[in-house]
């Protein structure tokens, strides 16, 4: 169990470093999100309509670019092989990566999202509901997307490949999270519902993502 | 013969060379068959003569959620048993696989012009099966990604298999989601709602795109075997001249 812990503590102290990629996802996700109004134009009304896809959409793109991260750095030095061969099962292994990655990369965009709610002129409980439906998904992101980035991580120049691959499945989690974001904004539909399926992807993908990652990292690294 | 013994590759290829000549001749003549009680086929009274799309579409459309179970199997099969033969079926179904989507897309597309007033509609169904496209286009990349094929395998295994999810997701869509697609009529609980003069020519032309898809399959199994042994000969003889 400590051996989980150090791997993630590892793993998040890396990611925090410069050029470790937390901050790059949060960058991509600012950019993604101004240059939002220079397509569409100033027009607040459009914006604050848009502005729950914007977000979604943004923290989707965002992490996918921090995603090959995950086991691109510890295989091309080696510490993959050897979190392989450890006595640890390989999935746990996959896991506690993947939720150091969710902590590192994915918790900032959270808490970025109230900053650039303003500039897309959402009000409070809107951004807030955003938030949550983010906080709700973004785990169903990394945990799907490391069944990707471990098929990629053999692969020299994989990087779109993986993106490819993880857009599908990530799919129904844009779709439900901008349903339960609209839905808290401005609906008549339930919010519980599309934000209870949200939490059930992310669950669900905690479960089968290690599976299907450790799987592939074992056929890819022998 | 065993079974055991289609496992063996140059075995697998001496029975469907005697083995694909009948099979494209029998796939022919149903396809002959079929597009003949399509044409002589009822107009509906609805729908006038267009209804005969269905008899190319719905038959794509089934094939293209066959061919990722097809090769959903392949992958057990690679996965668990270690089967030769499996990952030289997974990779010959994929591009097959993907051509019956787009197929079902086009004409599905083409029939909603008339019907629907529209080309595309974000429903379920539609959608879900864009989706299914978008997998085997990824799947495709996958294979071609990795130099060996055997290493290919085991990744694009894995990858069918997360992928298989998508499956029941389309079938059901029609259930679970209010869509413009219309909903299930011949394999659902209760059995067919569809009149037989037009059930009977929708499972023939369904029979004659399944032979049509074994057909092509084994010629691709074929071809990825032949492929695989030229592969072989080449690293041969670049060790033997390196030596």
């Amino acid at each position: 169990m400590s051996a989980l812990a150090e791997l993630m503590k590892r793993d998040i102290r890396i990611a925090l470093r410069v050029g470790g990629g937390a901050l790059i996802g949060v960058l991509f996700f600012l950019t993604v999100v101004v240059l939002m109004p220079f397509a569409l134009g100033p027009d607040l009304a459009l914006l604050a309509r848009l502005g729950p896809a914007i977000l979604w959409l943004g923290a989707l793109l965002a992490s996918l670019l921090t995603l090959d991260r995950l086991f691109l750095a510890d295989h091309e030095d080696g510490s993959l092989d050897l979190i392989a061969m450890s006595r640890t099962p390989l999935e746990l292994a996959c896991a506690a990566k993947a939720l150091a990655h969710w902590l590192a990369a994915g918790l900032p965009l959270i808490i970025a999202t109230p900053v650039l709610g303003l500039l897309l002129n959402l009000d409070a409980p809107s951004t807030l509901a955003v938030a949550l439906t983010l906080l709700a998904g973004t785990p169903a992101l990394t945990f799907t997307g490391m069944i990707g980035a471990a098929l990629a991580v053999t692969l020299h120049r994989g990087g779109l490949l993986l993106a490819v691959l993880v857009l599908p499945l990530s799919i129904p989690v844009l779709i439900f999270g901008v349903a339960a974001s609209q839905a808290a904004i401005s609906g008549p539909s339930s919010f519980g519902a599309p934000l209870t399926i949200l939490c059930a992807l992310s669950l669900v993908s905690f479960v089968i993502g290690p599976f299907a990652a450790a799987a592939s990292l074992r056929h890819g690294l022998d | 013969m065993t079974l055991i013994d289609l496992a063996n590759p140059t075995r697998f290829l001496s029975l469907t060379a005697r083995l694909l000549p009948w099979l494209a001749g029998l796939t022919a003549l149903l396809l002959l068959i079929g597009l003949y009680q399509s044409a002589v086929a009822p107009d509906d009274y609805q729908q006038g003569a267009t209804v005969k799309i269905m008899f190319i579409h719905v038959p794509n459309a089934w094939l293209s959620m066959w061919v990722w179970g097809v090769m959903s199997l392949a992958a057990l099969g690679t996965l668990v048993w270690r089967h030769p033969l499996a990952d030289v079926a997974a990779k010959a179904a994929a591009p097959l696989g993907a051509a019956f989507t787009f197929l079902a897309l086009v004409t599905g597309s083409l029939w909603g012009r008339p019907m629907w007033g529209t080309y595309w509609e974000w429903d379920a169904r539609l959608t879900s099966v864009l989706i299914l496209f978008l997998m085997y286009l990824g799947l495709i990349a996958l294979w071609r990604a990795v130099e060996d094929p055997s290493r290919a395998a085991r990744a694009a295994a894995v990858l069918t298999l997360v992928g298989a999810i998508n499956l029941p997701i389309i079938k059901f869509s029609v259930d679970w989601w209010n869509t413009l697609h219309q909903p299930a009529s011949v394999l659902r609980m209760g059995g067919p709602t569809l009149d037989r003069a037009f059930l009977i020519p929708l499972l023939v032309m369904a029979l004659a795109f399944t032979l049509l898809f074994l057909t092509l399959h084994l010629a691709a199994m074929r071809n990825e075997i032949l492929r695989r042994r030229v592969r072989s000969l080449q690293m041969m003889q670049a060790a033997r001249r390196a030596a």
